[in-house]
């Protein structure tokens, strides 16, 4: 590799990165206006309405507010770990995503060809195991370090947690990995091409070798518990823990685990839309009649641009007047973009992949806002008796069956 | 200096100053974080050596899993700042010269063994060939070993609770 081929590539990678974290923070902002909303209009509520049109600005408010607000230090703390834990956290949480490829193609921009992805590296899915498996020392240090019974309280249960389920979690995945026999994420994609008798899609969740579903399931309960989400933030449990291993952080100390949480959310949705899902493969075959399937990603976005342009006449106030009509002529713009000829087959990839990854974010909400959590035993019990035994028996029948059949 | 020896240089030191931190630190978990780092420096340095699958799984095994349990332990013990105590006259007269007798034995080893080595191109697909050392060549001392440390958990389970007065009778009956 010679010297200027490879400075390009380093330059290339480092705007990849930049805009990565850009689009990254973003979702993450917009992730927790999402789940506010939908919550709210499960309760039958508004949720976030007053900042900004549907409180679109309520993630800027608050962060704002997060920035602004002061930052206490508890006495007693063990200052090293106690700064280094939120670190950690939101650090671990967002450098995951860099191995998620999010498009087939590899796109052309200033005379660059560069793939979709910040990292394709070869054992991708083992990477991001690898970093949230050390994720739990931000809880378990920032437990720890706080100086409070609460904290520490947290943070012992979230760390047992964690090494339990990521146990049925690794396990889960093992059923694809057998199917597959790649650790890289872009070909465990490529080879969830093709459709079953021509309907259905060749996704591992309905692979004709084995269907993962038992996997699937795993997998997704083991990602809930791994993300201390509820009905398993029993690391958190604020009826009894106050606010479990981050009560004692305040201001934006608190965001970073606040950020870091919804960003191992994002991870997490994307590794299962790859895995389970097909990543960035449409759900539709690629037949001459089914050619109108190419233009669903311009058409939902001309839908939306024209639902904000009404939607914003109705506001009485300047505000609502001006800024949604103006982001429905922007969606509206790029559905006549994305139709035309060139373009149409490079937001295919990213379209279908985002279209799954909000619908399993979706879901992720949904479980948090339906089921009650957990008791501590009973959680341990599920994992250890239920989870982990299912876990390993979709192992063994996938072997058996990729034996038989292969 | 070319990149590589650039990285390797600044992953060993960090891998070095962490294992010596580890002693130095008076608490546990200071101790423990050391050892983490030590952990991912030296994956860092198996990513160096082109070998992927180790460094994942050496953070994976290690950092996130052998490590998780020490922090994990010290936490719930509540283990606090340790006492130094001098050193006993057998540290002091035995212990130093064997220790830099060991240390100026294995430097000179290692480097004998590394100079007459010549090194070797990356395979293609390690994890295959891993596997296929594991799970075929050594499969038989490879599940050897499962059941050493299967058997190290049981026998550790039995003596764990022949302490509480329960009699360790047929296996552990029940285990919260």
């Amino acid at each position: 590799m010679n010297e200027s081929l490879a400075r390009s590539i380093l330059v290339v990678s480092l705007i990849k990165v930049v805009v990565l974290l850009f689009l990254v923070l973003t979702a993450v902002a917009y992730l927790v206006w999402f789940e506010r909303k939908v919550a709210a209009h499960i309760q039958g509520r508004w949720g976030p309405y007053r900042v900004g049109p549907h409180g679109l600005l309520q993630p800027l408010a608050d962060g704002v507010k997060f920035l602004m607000k002061e930052d206490t230090t508890p006495a007693g703390v063990d200052r090293f770990v106690y700064f280094a834990a939120p670190l950690i956290t939101m650090t671990l949480a967002i450098s995951a995503i860099a191995m998620v490829p999010f498009g087939p193609r590899s796109v052309r921009i200033f005379g660059v060809t560069t793939p979709l992805v910040v990292a394709n590296i070869n054992v991708g899915l083992l990477a991001i195991f690898a970093i949230t498996s050390i994720g739990v020392y931000g809880v378990a240090l920032a437990g720890w370090s706080s100086n409070s019974k609460y904290s520490l309280l947290g943070s012992l249960r979230s760390s047992a947690q964690m090494v339990s389920y990521e146990l049925s979690l690794t396990l889960s995945v093992v059923g694809i990995l057998l199917l597959a026999g790649t650790f890289n994420l872009s070909e465990l994609i490529t080879q969830q091409a093709g459709y079953t008798r021509g309907f259905l899609p060749r996704w591992n969740l309905f692979n004709p070798t084995f269907p993962q579903i038992l996997g699937f399931f795993c997998y997704f309960v083991a990602a809930i518990a791994e993300t201390n989400r509820a009905p398993f933030d029993l690391a958190e449990a604020e009826s009894e823990l106050v606010a479990g291993y981050h009560t004692e952080y305040s201001s934006f100390k608190f965001a970073m685990f606040f950020l870091g949480e919804y960003a191992s959310m994002i991870t997490v949705a994307c590794l299962a839309s790859i895995l389970f899902l097909g990543g960035w493969l449409s759900p539709f075959p690629q037949t001459p009649g089914m050619d109108w399937a190419r233009y669903i990603p311009p058409a939902v976005l001309a839908i939306t641009g024209i639902a904000l342009i009404i939607g914003g006449l109705r506001y009485t106030n300047l505000f609502g007047r001006i800024v949604l009509p103006v982001l429905g002529l922007i969606l509206f713009g790029l559905s006549f973009l994305c139709s035309q000829p060139g373009v149409i087959e490079a937001v295919q990839g990213p379209f279908w992949f985002l279209v799954k990854v909000v619908f399993v974010l979706f879901v992720y909400v949904w479980v948090r806002w339906t089921l009650p959590r957990f008791r501590y035993d009973q959680l341990m019990r599920f994992g250890w008796k239920v989870l982990f035994p299912l876990a390993l028996l979709n192992v063994v029948l996938t072997s058996l069956a990729v034996v038989i059949r292969k | 200096m070319t990149p590589q020896l650039l990285i390797f240089l600044i992953l060993a030191a960090i891998a070095v100053a962490g294992a010596v931190n580890v002693i130095l630190q008076r608490h546990p978990i200071h101790s423990a974080i050391s050892l983490i780092i030590v952990m991912m420096a030296l994956a860092g340095l198996f990513l160096l050596l082109e070998s992927e699958f180790i460094a994942a799984v050496q953070i994976i095994v290690y950092a996130g899993a052998i490590m998780v349990l020490f922090v994990f332990v010290i936490m719930l013990l509540n283990a606090g700042v340790e006492e130094r105590t001098n050193m006993s006259r057998m540290a002091r007269y035995a212990g130093v010269p064997l220790a830099i007798f060991l240390l100026i034995e294995l430097a000179y080893q290692v480097g004998a063994a590394t100079l007459s080595m010549t090194p070797q191109p990356a395979a293609d697909n390690m994890t295959r060939g891993l596997s296929m050392l594991l799970f075929q060549d050594f499969v038989f001392p490879f599940e050897l070993t499962s059941v050493l440390i299967l058997i190290a958990i049981l026998g550790a389970l039995v003596l764990a609770q022949r302490r509480e007065g329960v009699p360790a009778k047929g296996g552990p009956e029940k285990i919260n």
